[in-house]
């Protein structure tokens, strides 16, 4: 089966310019630096790694609301990588994105019913039975209740903003949806409203979500696979019941480490691993494996070689000392 | 909402008002709503309604009141001072506001008639700020790169630029170049003059502020999900831009429109604006100030009026800008 979407080498780098005059680039952040993974339809990919490290950049370049620097993007089996902006439109409505920030995601001067109606005017869709219609629909599938529809977002709360950005999302049936953090900013109790609901509707719907995050326990409840990003790069690729159970990356096992266990007895005794030092910079990222600085099994080689991702059982590894 | 249930058969009817409540308010609506709880609003708007209507039909005002701007009276000027014979500065049934030292005219026709050129340039000039200052701050704003950095360029020339100098210095080179051009005559070529030099130098500070707005708005997250549903340029710039926009415009336009009308007063003044036989504001108080210790009513009318005018429009801008801020619900 073909994936609806496959990322070969991606790479996502921001130049830094000294002033407004100079022309040449003093530099580059390496936001996504070389990551290659395929989504199948229906799944869902999971992508988890700290504050920083390009999950965002790489959710938002793979449906091209940023420009590749290098590396392809394929959609559905065609190569998007070049196709301009303008030429996107016809893509957009199957592919989609929810965001973090649910204060910020929608337009304080329009209505629900204008912003969940936005994707069908734009795309310029009549669905059955008008757009009115339809989006009362949508609202009602999100569990919000339809006649609110003239009500502006300032009048709901974080975890009801949320499921409007979503109804938003869902509105033409993409195939694929970026979940930018969709709960990370949002209460617990909400968050799993909110989870349960986006595993509804990719049930309903059949959609893919590439899920991001980086609460680990919501990325094991939601993904099929999960990718552990580092510095703009991925350190392993696995599917869910296996990376959790035996982790074969260093950092991988640090992540997992980090995660309280719900026994205090457990929790007390059970071993850490705590990662010294900061994030390198991305701009100017450690050779050979770009974890070297911080782990505790770095060697001569790690600092020189680059290691590829390579098939452990059903996961991939990149790591030259893999567990 | 309150809904207090007596018993059964009064409870229809709360109960129908909660529907209409679920049905939701337009915009429009909750602004007209929030504007009307605010007094001072209430107030000034009527105020400032009233002026501008007394502006523009104050033809027909003078004519019901059976006043005429050009009409000498002097016979009840004293001939040694000037002064009118009567107490007050002439004030009277047939001279509501009094009359002019000198020539006898009605004062309150005089205000009327010279508020219409006073509003006049005030109007352009501050519609023509606007739609520079907009055109030029969404442009830089959303395109950025070198058109900002152009654009930005120049208004920091127009902004250091020592503007009042500038203007008097080239008013009557510039007039004489719009009358030679055949465009406008007299006193209309430099009203024109007027509206061209007040909007040349008064668009940069709302160009930047419309600006810094266009760049914090554009990197939020509705303007990209907009993006990610395929929305044009032209989409975002007029769905999802300039409906945040209200807020500064507003505030502007409360600012500048009293800013232009004393801009008016000030060069017409100083003789660079409208001249005699016209009359505006200025004019008027220019005259006024010579006879502040002899008659004081005039220029307590002449300068209380533009200061109520201006003092009403901001007033206003204010209330407005409360009533269409969505969050502002006190």
């Amino acid at each position: 089966m073909t994936p609806i979407v496959k990322v070969e080498n991606l790479t996502k780098h921001f130049p830094i310019k000294k002033n407004a005059l100079a022309r040449r680039a003093a530099g580059n952040v390496k936001a996504v630096d070389g990551i290659s993974f395929e989504i199948a339809p229906g799944e869902t990919l999971g992508m988890v790694g700290e504050s920083g490290c390009g999950k965002t950049t790489a959710g938002r370049t793979i449906i091209k609301l940023y420009e590749p620097t290098g590396g392809k993007i394929f959609f559905e089996g065609e190569d998007i990588t070049k196709v301009s902006p303008a030429a996107m439109r016809s893509y957009r409505s199957k592919m989609q994105i929810i965001f973090q920030d649910p204060f910020s995601s929608l337009n304080p001067r329009h209505t629900i019913g204008r912003i969940i109606a936005a994707p069908f005017e734009i795309q310029n869709i009549t669905p059955e039975g008008g757009v009115k219609r339809a989006v009362q629909t949508l609202m009602e599938r999100v569990g919000l209740n339809p006649e609110h529809y003239n009500r502006f977002p300032h009048e709901f709360s974080g975890g009801q903003r949320q499921r409007i950005g979503i109804a938003r999302s869902i509105a033409l049936k993409p195939k694929f949806i970026v979940a930018d953090e969709p709960v990370s900013a949002l209460d617990v109790s909400i968050q799993a409203q909110i989870i349960n609901l986006l595993d509804d509707l990719q049930t309903e719907f059949g959609m893919s979500f590439l899920f991001i995050a980086h609460d680990l326990s919501v990325v094991q409840h939601i993904s099929d696979r999960v990718a552990v990003m580092y510095l703009g790069k991925i350190m392993e690729i696995a599917p869910t019941t296996d990376l959790y159970a035996a982790p074969h990356h260093p950092y991988t096992k640090a992540l997992l480490s980090a995660v309280p266990v719900p026994d205090p007895n457990t929790e007390r005794t059970r071993e850490r691993i705590l990662l010294h030092g900061d994030l390198p910079s991305p701009m100017n990222p450690p050779s050979g494996c770009v974890f070297n600085t911080r782990c505790w099994k770095a060697q001569d080689r790690c600092r020189i070689d680059e290691p590829e991702l390579l098939q452990i059982g059903a996961s991939s590894v990149a790591c030259h000392f893999p567990e | 909402m309150s809904i207090e249930i007596v018993d059964g058969a009064s409870a229809s009817e709360p109960v129908l008002g909660a529907d209409e409540e679920l049905k939701g308010r337009s915009p429009r609506e909750l602004a007209w709503r929030r504007f009307r709880r605010n007094k001072v609003g209430i107030i000034a708007g009527v105020f400032t309604l009233g002026t501008l209507l007394s502006s523009l039909f104050a033809p027909f005002i003078c004519k019901v009141l059976g006043l005429d701007p050009n009409e000498l009276h002097l016979d009840q000027i004293n001939v040694s001072t000037g002064l009118p014979k009567a107490y007050l500065g002439g004030i009277s049934w047939e001279h509501p506001l009094g009359l002019l030292p000198g020539t006898g005219r009605d004062l309150l026709s005089q205000l009327l008639y010279g508020s219409r050129i006073s509003f006049l340039v005030m109007i352009l000039a501050t519609v023509a700020t606007l739609f520079v200052g907009l055109l030029a701050g969404i442009t830089g704003g959303y395109l950025k790169g070198r058109v900002d950095a152009t654009l930005g360029r120049v208004t920091d020339f127009l902004l250091a630029f020592p503007s009042f100098f500038m203007i008097v210095a080239l008013a009557e080179p510039l007039v004489d170049r719009i009358q030679r051009l055949g465009i406008a005559h007299g006193n209309s070529a430099r009203i024109l003059f007027l509206i061209i030099i007040l909007t040349f130098f008064g668009w940069t500070g709302f160009s930047r502020l419309i600006r810094s707005q266009v760049l914090s708005l554009s990197e939020r997250d509705f303007v990209t999900a907009a993006t990610a549903l395929g929305a044009s340029r032209t989409r975002i710039i007029f769905q999802e831009l300039i409906p945040n926009l209200w807020a500064p415009v507003i505030v502007v336009l409360s600012l500048s429109l009293p800013g232009y009308l004393t801009a008016e007063s000030v060069f017409s003044f100083l003789g660079i604006g409208v001249q005699p036989p016209g009359f505006t504001w200025g004019l008027l108080i220019s005259n006024s100030t010579q006879y502040v210790t002899n008659m004081p009513s005039f220029f307590l009318i002449a300068t209380v009026s533009l200061v109520l005018v201006v003092l009403a429009f901001n007033l206003l801008g204010d209330a407005v800008r409360d009533a269409l801020d969505p969050k502002a619900d006190k």
